[in-house]
């Protein structure tokens, strides 16, 4: 990819910018349709048609109208915010969110940079945009936008201990930290998935049970850290208005929520990545075709969007956790069950 | 010009502003959103030193720790019990002095020093040593670094806890 770029434009700096535009139109488009796709299914949950008129029984234009419609809102200043501060806020988060999405590897032949810590340059980005919440709850002067983003920040900051040992699992029995690495050692179809053990012989069985509770501690700590349902309590609607979000409207309402959803999908592809194969085929090599790199988009953006969809369907069924009820879930269950994989497996590669 | 020397030189002017920006302002909120420019751009100023390993630590401790916990902090302290902090500036003439020792004895370095410069390698995976030294030459240091933060923990911890009284 870099090479084949590199001889088009022959300039290095022209290939590196041009690299994350289609990141970056991903980004945008993904995160106008899932805001349809979470009003849908919902409406479908709770028996209702949903967004129905522009363009038809589907709604399907309704990102645009509603774009549109967000484009042209005032652009509020509270009177006694912060004026710096409170522009910045929106931008820092999504630039956080944003730049996650540079290590996700979409297929093997295009990721933004395979960094050789991708995983770990994961994690410490993500941090870029609980600074950007701290930053929004603050300059707004409100006290329930203080609240929310109190509540985000000790959120996100307990969740990441279980995210990371979860993850950890995966880094030993792959050995290294690099995202297209760990979508190749996935391959040879779904038996060879790190869910069920990674490549290796039969004794990795013992693996499984261990495995499956990793791939969903860190399935429920990623949910946690990108915000949603029933880990919602940054912009609890009945108990502080809207959090950090509560002051914002027009574009940078946008922008919060672009990077919520943008969230979404890379915490849903960190998963995937790690536990279910990233971009390879479920059937492996048997059946070439699908298995070409431009089947390889498709698996991973079709493995991204389910989870999206468990995201969205778990927001619309469970209740909201309390703030003590939050933090018993991390420290007192996540973490020490976390713990006992990371042993589990440590034992086995020692063994 | 090599364009990552465009951008080095665009980075240490944020830094080195930012820096100076932080210690003149008299609002403590912007002092600390400084911070978080300034530790960001030392972060690319070590990708630039093909450093990757440390510039994404710089990132985890600094911004996703330390300026965390700073930011809340400032939040705990203005806003919820309604007291108004400033920074004012302390001891002007003595840290002047000590930032104009440090500066000329850094260029001193600088310019007397022979540099080894060498060509950069492209894609060294330094994580794996890094790794490796941390539990061969250098397993005291980090034994020891480990223990001091469960300490720090268990201290923490022993504080926030309500007494029985």
């Amino acid at each position: 990819m870099d090479k084949f770029l590199l001889d088009i434009f022959g300039s290095e700096l022209i290939k590196d910018l041009i690299i994350p535009v289609p990141l970056f139109a991903f980004v945008i488009v993904f995160a106008l349709y899932a805001v349809l796709a979470e009003r849908k299914v919902s409406a479908f949950m709770q028996n209702r048609p949903g967004p129905n008129r522009a363009g038809g029984r589907t709604g399907i234009l309704q990102p645009i109208v509603d774009a549109i419609k967000l484009l042209q809102k005032e652009m509020v200043l509270p009177e006694r915010a912060d004026k710096w501060l409170y522009w910045m806020a929106p931008f820092v988060v999504f630039t956080g969110t944003l730049l996650g999405f540079a290590i996700i590897p979409f297929s093997s032949i295009y990721v933004g940079v395979d960094l050789n810590i991708g995983l770990f340059y994961f994690f410490a980005i993500t941090s870029i945009s609980v600074v950007g919440m701290l930053i929004g709850g603050w300059s707004s002067n409100n006290k329930y936008s203080l609240y929310g983003s109190m509540r985000s920040v000790a959120q996100i900051v307990s969740y990441e201990i279980p995210t990371a040992l979860a993850a950890l699992n995966i880094v030993m029995l792959a050995g290294t930290l690099s995202m297209q690495k760990f979508c190749e050692l996935q391959a040879g179809g779904i038996q060879n998935w790190f869910i069920f053990g990674g490549p290796g012989g039969l004794s990795k069985v013992i693996l499984i049970p261990f495995l499956v509770i990793a791939a969903l501690i860190l399935f429920i700590s990623t949910l946690a850290e990108a915000n949603r349902t029933p880990f919602d309590l940054v912009e609890a609607d009945s108990e502080i208005v809207a959090g950090v979000h509560l002051e914002y409207a027009g574009m940078q309402m946008v922008m919060f929520l672009f990077a919520e959803y943008a969230q979404m999908f890379a915490v849903s592809g960190i998963v995937v990545t790690l536990f279910l194969g990233g971009w390879q085929s479920p059937f492996g090599n048997a059946i070439p075709v699908l298995n070409t790199p431009w089947m390889q988009f498709a698996w991973f953006i079709g493995k991204g969007l389910f989870f999206v969809f468990v995201q969205i369907w778990l927001r619309w069924t469970l209740p909201r956790l309390r703030v003590d009820q939050l933090m018993q879930l991390c420290w007192k269950y996540l973490i020490p069950i976390a713990l006992v994989c990371v042993f589990a497996v440590g034992l086995y590669l020692v063994l | 010009m090599n364009y990552s020397t465009v951008l080095f030189y665009i980075f240490a002017l944020i830094t080195i502003g930012s820096a100076v920006y932080l210690v003149t302002t008299k609002n403590i909120m912007y002092s600390a959103v400084a911070l978080f420019i300034s530790l960001f751009s030392i972060a690319v100023l070590y990708i630039l030193l093909r450093a990757d390993f440390i510039a994404i630590t710089q990132i985890m401790v600094y911004v996703g720790g330390i300026l965390i916990l700073l930011l809340f902090g400032i939040m705990l302290t203005r806003k919820v019990t309604e007291v108004d902090i400033t920074s004012n500036a302390l001891n002007v003439i003595p840290s002047v002095i000590f930032a104009v020792g440090i500066t000329a004895i850094l260029i001193v370095i600088m310019l007397t020093t022979k540099w080894n410069i060498r060509a950069p390698l492209n894609n060294e995976v330094t994580v794996n040593q890094i790794g490796k030294m941390m539990l061969t030459g250098y397993l005291l240091p980090f034994e020891i670094a480990s223990i001091v933060l469960l300490v720090a923990l268990i201290g923490s911890a022993m504080y926030a806890r309500k007494s029985k009284q």
